[in-house]
């Protein structure tokens, strides 16, 4: 139904949707565009250029940047897969293990990480680490990367999982399969979807992450956001713009992965 | 080979809680071996809990369930002899029909393409060759029907349980699933126990019908002895129509008792146990299995008024009115073979009762 | 069925009722150890003693809480006067904090609305056009927007370009760019719930109410948002509380004038001139105050739901 008697559709609200996409998306844009200026200042447009990504790769702070990719990749590889694998038995137990006491408690503890206010959990993992003398490095930030990945991963697992009804299984064991047939061959495909785009979130997220690095790295040791803050805060240069291209781009190409993952359907 | 006389299921005064609530009240029925059965009753009667307690999804909380004399209860589901079709098929979605059909062969130990091979074979019992390749989701509603029952099948279950696998089907569909069910089961020999609401369904199909109500078992039988001999009012008026009225016994002998309604009409009908002089009982009548004349044509005639004259197809249904009664609903086949006789509203007549047609029910 | 609601219909199944101990285990472990284990152990840390190069003194000490609300002089021993410099930028927090919301939430409710009643098929397209800003790092996203706003940034040239304005505005280093970035670091949040709550809403309502004579904003504000509202208080929610902790947006774009709480948990972990203790009493105060709001927005979501809204 369109025109004056549509109840659904209000004046004003399209437009509002428009700039609502347009605050969202303008930053990204303009920094794009920039990373591909010629001039030497941020200001001055001179023309396209890929100066800035040959300074990145080949520049004076290349070294600084390839080890600070490298430890990000690292990192966020190792605490995704670790969050994926601890995320989809605790999403199994919680979805598939019938009612029981401490199950609110336990869905508490799972989303804690993204309860609790991202500094405060800095503090604390920085606190906690120093209190059992635990020397700050590589180590401590892909432990901390891993336990506030699990929720990222959780939550796309066990929603794809309650989405699965459980007379598949039970059909699958009324067929002679054991509970762990039924298991690999029944439920783990139809949960591949949620696996993946629950790893890929949480990929981007370890990816991501700037403040609890921030606490937790030891000194020298940088990841890709902690680099690149370093270096803003002695001004926004040009290869920043550069580099934040990169890894906007990394990012937008793993967040649609898992989009078209987690809609796609196997069943088809 | 199938053996009419033996025991296939056997329910021993099983009993079925959820904490304080009781799903099933102490059952104990005989599934024999090569018979169509069916459990019958509204939802929430408890007939699909005694099927998945019989698949093994449900524990008996007492009582135990035999299956060929052995004791099944320490049996988890997939070392049941057993096989389910689902009430939504569960058809596992990411596999091809082929597949589907062959898992359970392959559960049970066969090769790929041994179990392969007798999947295709069931396949084409079920007339649905040609579409091994696809994928559950690309089949219509009555063909993943019909791959859900040839995945039962495939591994030759010693019963198989149906949980009211045609209630997703259209009218038509369904009627003719009815038949190409009870077609197979003839066919392969294997028990058949049928979970379904709905009445016709069940006397359609069934050698033998359980009639279950609030967790209690109601009547075990045959399909027409719990059409023309319901045991009590739940029965009569759960299946079919019924005129159920409400008498008072006067005399009771050898072939049935006299009562009398209000107004004074005097009716005869079959009494069952329980069924004493003076005593206030119900009477069920079919109305198929009423007329209306102008003059009695029996002592027991009652006389009335049309009220009113209702059009359904096959039948057109009269509503009486009793002087000083209660409604009666008269069935009359809309056929010129028979004695149709339609009267206008508003005209007298008598209502006249089959012989023996009536029946009194204590509760 | 009573056994279908009792064992397949509702959300949980008990297929793994027997191992989900095993299950949960190494997520149990896992959080206990590295989330629930270190927010204790900061609580001890606030009641202890602080070490001037860093770290603490194992001696117990309300010292960093003392600090934190009461004023005795320089050397600690005039007679204590209330202390306003941590309150009131725990004030500026809040306040940054809420306009972030309301910004948010005057351009998420119209956008969530418009995108919840698009056909059925384009709104999962529609729900990752809004989400993708929001999986990008957050740290580009601020220097973005640092960037965009900036004096001689792309939006004073734009404005200027156009006439619209003479001299660049000057938006970093207000409050307003702090509040700017906050909104524009969760706006997703606030978009999210209301439209899952919008999708929901049975527009039959709406028709009933435009029957009864209703015009379309009297039906918006008396029969639509009560409807939604549990979506709307949890996008305000998910919006608010990280606002208020956030470290970025107020070290980027708010210049030293407009600190925040986050800025000031920071600056005592780094370098020797940090107060362990007071950072630790700052964020468990912090952590307070969200848990509490979590509360009162559970304790009414759960009566909303009781009184059947």
């Amino acid at each position: 139904m369109k025109g004056p008697f549509d109840l659904r559709s209000y004046t004003g609200f399209r437009a509002i949707t428009v700039l609502c996409l347009i605050v969202l998306y303008a930053p990204l844009i303009v920094v794009t565009v920039y990373s591909f200026n010629a001039s030497q200042s941020l200001t001055n447009w001179e023309g396209l250029s890929l100066r800035w990504y040959a300074d990145v790769f080949t520049g004076p702070e290349s070294g600084k940047f390839k080890i600070a990719a490298r430890n990000s990749f690292v990192i966020a590889l190792i605490a995704a897969s670790v969050a994926t694998a601890i995320a989809t038995l605790a999403a199994t137990g919680m979805v598939r293990g019938g009612r029981f006491r401490g199950r609110a408690l336990s869905f508490g503890l799972i989303s804690l990480p993204i309860m609790v206010p991202e500094i405060v959990l800095a503090v604390a993992t920085l606190i906690f680490f120093n209190a059992i003398g635990f020397d700050r490095g590589l180590l401590t930030i892909l432990l901390a990367h891993i336990a506030f990945c699990i929720p990222f991963a959780y939550l796309p697992i066990s929603a794809r999982m309650q989405g699965i009804e459980d007379s598949y299984e039970q059909a699958a064991m009324d067929l002679y399969a054991t509970r762990r047939q039924a298991f690999t061959r029944i439920l783990l495909p139809l949960m591949m979807p949620g696996i993946i785009s629950g790893f890929l979130l949480a990929f981007i997220v370890s990816l991501d992450d700037f403040i609890i690095t921030n606490f937790v790295k030891g000194a020298g040791v940088e990841t890709l956001p902690t680099a690149i803050f370093g270096s803003v805060k002695q001004g926004i240069k040009p290869n920043i713009m550069a580099i934040s291209t990169l890894l906007l781009a990394v990012s937008v190409v793993m967040v649609t992965l898992s989009y078209l993952v987690g809609k796609s359907d196997n069943t088809k | 080979m199938p053996d009419p006389e033996q025991i296939a299921i056997d329910v021993r005064g099983a009993v079925k809680r959820y904490g304080d609530f009781v799903a099933l009240k102490t059952i104990s029925l005989s599934i024999m071996d090569n018979e169509f059965f069916t459990l019958l009753g509204p939802s929430g009667c408890g007939k699909t809990t005694l099927l998945r307690m019989i698949a093994g999804f449900e524990d008996v909380t007492e009582g135990a369930i035999y299956l060929f004399d052995e004791e099944i209860e320490t049996l988890p589901p997939n070392k049941r002899p057993v096989n389910t079709v689902f009430q939504n098929y569960a058809l596992f979605p990411h596999m091809t029909v082929l597949d589907n059909v062959a898992f359970g062969l392959e559960m049970r130990g066969a090769s790929r393409p041994e179990a392969r091979t007798r999947a295709a074979e069931m396949l084409e019992l079920v007339q649905l060759g040609a579409f091994a390749a696809r994928k559950p989701a690309q089949l219509s509603g009555g063909q993943q029907q019909r791959v859900a029952l040839a995945r039962a099948l495939a591994p030759r279950p010693k019963v198989l349980l149906l949980d009211e696998p045609l209630s997703a089907l259209d009218l038509k569909l369904r009627k003719a699933m009815q038949l190409e069910l009870k077609h197979l089961q003839r066919e392969t020999g294997i028990t058949f126990i049928f979970v379904t609401h709905d009445q016709e369904e069940a006397l359609t199909m069934s050698d033998r019908i359980a009639v279950m109500s609030a967790g209690e078992l109601q009547q075990l039988g045959s399909p027409s002895d719990i059409y023309e001999r319901p045991a009590n009012m739940f029965v009569a008026d759960f299946i079919g129509e019924t005129n159920l009225l409400d008498v008072s016994v006067d005399r009771v002998d050898a072939d049935g008792a006299t009562c009398h309604l209000g107004g004074g009409h005097v009716l005869r009908g079959v009494a069952g146990d329980g069924v004493q002089a003076g005593a206030q009982v119900h009477l069920s009548i079919r109305p198929e299995r009423l007329f209306m004349s102008e003059t009695p044509v029996a002592a027991d005639g009652l006389r009335g008024q049309v009220r009113e004259n209702i059009f359904v197809g096959t039948d057109i249904t009269t509503i009486v009115q009793l002087d000083d009664g209660p409604d009666f609903v008269v069935r009359t086949s809309n056929s010129d073979r028979g004695n149709k006789r339609i009267f206008d509203p508003g005209t007298a007549v008598f209502v006249n009762m089959e012989q023996g047609a009536a029946r009194l029910l204590t509760g | 069925m009573a056994a279908g609601a009792a064992s397949g219909g509702s959300a949980t199944t008990d297929t793994y009722k027997d191992t989900r101990t095993w299950l949960l285990m190494p997520a149990w472990v896992t959080l206990s150890i590295l989330v629930l284990a270190p927010v204790l152990m900061m609580l001890v840390y606030s009641f202890l003693t602080k070490e001037f190069r860093g770290g603490v003194i194992w001696d117990f000490s309300l010292d960093a809480y003392d600090q934190f609300f009461f004023d005795r002089g320089l050397f600690g021993d005039d007679p204590p006067r209330i202390e306003w410099t941590y309150v009131t930028i725990f004030w500026r927090s809040i306040w940054q904090a809420g306009v972030a919301t309301l910004f948010s939430l005057l351009i998420g409710f119209p956008t969530a609305y418009f995108i919840a009643t698009r056909p059925a098929n384009l709104r999962p397209v529609w729900v990752f056009l809004i989400t993708i800003p929001y999986w990008v790092n957050l740290l580009i996203r601020t220097v973005s927007m640092k960037f965009l706003l900036r004096d001689q940034g792309p939006l004073n040239d734009a404005l200027i370009g156009i006439g619209l304005i003479d001299s660049p505005l000057h938006i970093v280093n207000t409050n307003l760019a702090v509040q700017l970035g906050l909104f524009y670091s969760y706006l997703p949040f606030m978009v999210l719930p209301i439209y899952a709550a919008v999708e929901r809403y049975n527009f039959a309502l709406s028709e009933a109410a435009a029957d009864l004579y209703a015009s379309k904003w009297v039906t918006l504000r008396r029969v639509l948002l009560p409807s939604v509202r549990p979506g709307v208080v949890a996008g305000c929610i998910l919006v608010f509380v990280p606002s208020m902790g956030s470290f970025l947006a107020p070290d980027l774009l708010g210049g030293a004038r407009n600190f925040m709480i986050g800025s000031l948990i920071e600056e005592q972990f780094k370098g020797n001139a940090g107060n362990w203790p007071f950072g630790a009493a700052a964020s468990m105060i912090l952590l307070s105050l969200v848990l509490i709001i979590l509360m009162l927005s559970a304790r009414q979501q759960a009566r909303a739901d009781k009184g059947g809204g």
